[in-house]
């Protein structure tokens, strides 16, 4: 370890510094010095160093002669490893990509560095984004940060480590069935995934196209709907980026929920399952929503219990499309002798792909297949129509609903590694709203036994502005986005 | 539902080009078998009449204007290659010695 380094604060709190004196340099050479130092983390699987460096000066520059180019002007951010920059490396955590180089820039980040953001490195995932712990990764595990041999959930549990370790005041992470939410939960963050098509996937590596989305991390609402501004918008690189401008969200947020209709999914606080003392942390929120001025109504979900199957046979159909590209012929790991063409994909895929990803193309060949596509991938599209009714049904009298984001706090690392069910339920609060196209959002709510519960706040599509609302009005009354994980000694 | 063993995993790594080891493909088809038995809890959801999602939040096909833009260059776009030939990716022969799976 390379001594202590403090953590970063928020963006409002180095803009605070800015303003006083220091210089992005000197707070993106403290982002690159406390995640040195705090390596034993594993929360990223590179570092820019001195091409961030240089960027940084060339904020300060600009700040030094007043043009700078928006409030995140300078500002280090991080990225998960399955989203490109052009000129960067870009892994997905996985043996098949390695030496990858990409060509090209996702549009998501290209926009926050056209405001001036830093991306200071890239944060480890489960391998192609598919696990719910960051165990499956070629670089290890990423450890939590409020407890190490525990989980910080996953996928995108580097992001989540690195914000809630203060390695950065910013993280962007992916979430196809709650990738952002439930790391997010796991450590004390607040993790927003968007409606579905608000933020370009231009430039994400695909998992499950239909269902895949970007988003921020970060400690409070304010800097998610700073972040979430500044990359929304439609794409024309993106066929799927919905056709409206960006979000409007750092307006929206007016501290107030008088008047709010909240809708309590009564699927989602059914007892079996989920942890009591979860659930009761979850329902002391809505308590305190509504002395806030907020409107409680029960509602119902009915398909809920079976959102997961359908989103697990979804998921892996896509995914086993999707990953049909890694080949050994345009890029990434070639399998070295091979006799033939077929034996150059065959060797090159199982020799670079592990052992979860081998299991979701499999599922996914096998739903798609011939005899089984009704009965399995149709089957839950259709399950799917009729959750999103469920969902166009309960926001006709809520603006907003409330919900645990996950079952349970966060597990010990291998705890689940063995039981890929087990590990797929999990995901229970979660996947709606990826198979709705839902905005949602986690946010910390306290702790269970040392370790940060997270809640979940979803809106109707295109209401990211009413997700990210309720929680910055409950941050303004709460104190639980302030607390922070200690360094071991 | 279908007994998944050994030969349907082997069958489907084939479909999907990847090869397996027999003992990984005893693994695979059980983890294959207890996620299904998850899956079949779907055939209790009454679908009759139920149009399959196309898009989460349906929109109009989006046009964009016809302008020419420049796309990769073939150098870049070859540039990650295993192997290359000029600006082509080199591959073993196709032609002989090829079963098709």
């Amino acid at each position: 370890m390379a001594g202590r380094v403090e953590p970063l604060g928020t963006l409002a709190e180095l803009r605070a510094e800015l303003a006083a004196g220091t210089s992005s340099v000197a707070q993106v050479e403290r982002a690159l010095a406390r995640t040195e130092a705090r390596a034993d983390l594993r929360a990223f699987v590179r570092l820019r160093g001195e091409a961030a460096l240089e960027e940084a000066r060339a904020a300060d520059v600009r700040r030094g002669a007043g043009e700078s180019r928006s409030p995140l002007d300078g500002m280090p951010i991080a990225i998960k490893d399955n989203m490109v920059q052009a000129g960067e490396p870009a892994g997905c955590a996985s043996r098949i990509l390695e030496g990858y180089c990409s060509p090209y820039g996702a549009t998501a980040i290209e926009r926050l560095e056209a405001a001036g953001a830093v991306v200071v490195g890239r944060t480890n995932m489960d391998e192609f984004a598919m696990g719910s712990s960051t165990e499956h990764s070629v670089h290890g595990p990423t450890q939590n940060p409020w407890r190490s041999g525990c989980s910080p959930g996953g996928s995108s549990g580097g992001s989540a480590a690195a914000v809630a370790a203060g390695l950065v005041p910013v993280a962007l992470g992916s979430d196809t069935g709650g990738s952002i939410r439930q790391p997010a939960s796991f450590t004390g963050v607040v993790g927003m995934k968007p409606t579905y098509g608000r933020v370009s996937r231009y430039g994400l590596v695909a998992f499950a196209s239909s269902l895949d989305q970007i988003g921020p991390f970060a400690r409070t609402a304010a800097e998610c709907a700073e972040v979430l501004d500044a990359m929304s918008g439609h794409d024309p690189r993106d066929s799927t980026s919905l056709p409206e401008p960006p979000t409007r969200c750092v307006e929206a947020l007016c501290g107030d929920v008088a008047g709010l209709r909240i809708g309590l999914p009564r699927e989602c606080f059914a007892e079996e399952g989920a942890d009591a003392a979860v659930l009761e942390r979850v329902r002391a929120v809505a308590a305190e929503f509504e002395r806030a001025g907020a409107k409680l109504a029960e509602v119902s979900l009915p398909h809920t219990p079976h959102a997961v199957a359908a989103y697990y046979l979804i998921c892996t159909a896509e995914a086993s499309s999707n990953l049909a590209r890694f080949d050994g012929v345009r890029y990434g790991h070639r399998a070295e002798g091979a006799k033939g063409l077929t034996d150059l994909y065959e060797r090159s895929r199982s020799e670079g792909f592990g052992d979860e990803v081998k299991r979701r193309i499999l599922l996914g060949t096998y739903v798609l297949s011939s005899g089984y596509y009704d009965a399995y991938y149709r089957k839950a599209q259709q399950v799917r129509t009729l959750l999103r009714r469920d969902f166009e049904a309960a926001f006709e009298s809520c603006d907003v609903l409330l919900t645990p984001t996950t079952p349970e706090t966060a597990f010990r690392i291998g705890e689940r590694s063995g039981d890929p069910v087990q590990m797929y339920l999990s995901d229970v609060y979660t996947v709606s709203a990826n198979l709705a196209g839902l905005p949602a959002a986690s946010f910390p709510v306290g702790q269970v036994d040392g370790l940060p519960v997270g809640a979940q706040l979803l809106g109707a599509p295109l209401e990211d502005a009413a997700v990210l609302r309720g929680v910055d009005a409950w941050q303004q009354r709460t104190d639980f986005h302030l607390a922070r994980p200690e360094d071991p000694a | 539902m279908s007994q998944l063993g050994r030969e349907e995993a082997l069958r489907l790594a084939r479909l999907a080009r990847l090869r397996l080891e027999p003992d990984e493909a005893d693994a695979l088809a059980a983890d294959l078998r207890s996620i299904l038995a998850l899956a079949e809890r779907l055939s209790e959801v009454d679908t009759d009449g139920v149009p399959p999602t196309s898009h989460v939040i349906p929109f109009a096909t989006p046009v964009r204007s016809d302008d020419p833009v420049p796309s990769l260059a073939p150098e870049l776009a070859v540039a990650n290659a295993p192997a290359a030939y000029a600006t082509a990716f080199a591959v073993p022969k196709v032609l002989e010695n090829e079963e098709e799976g």
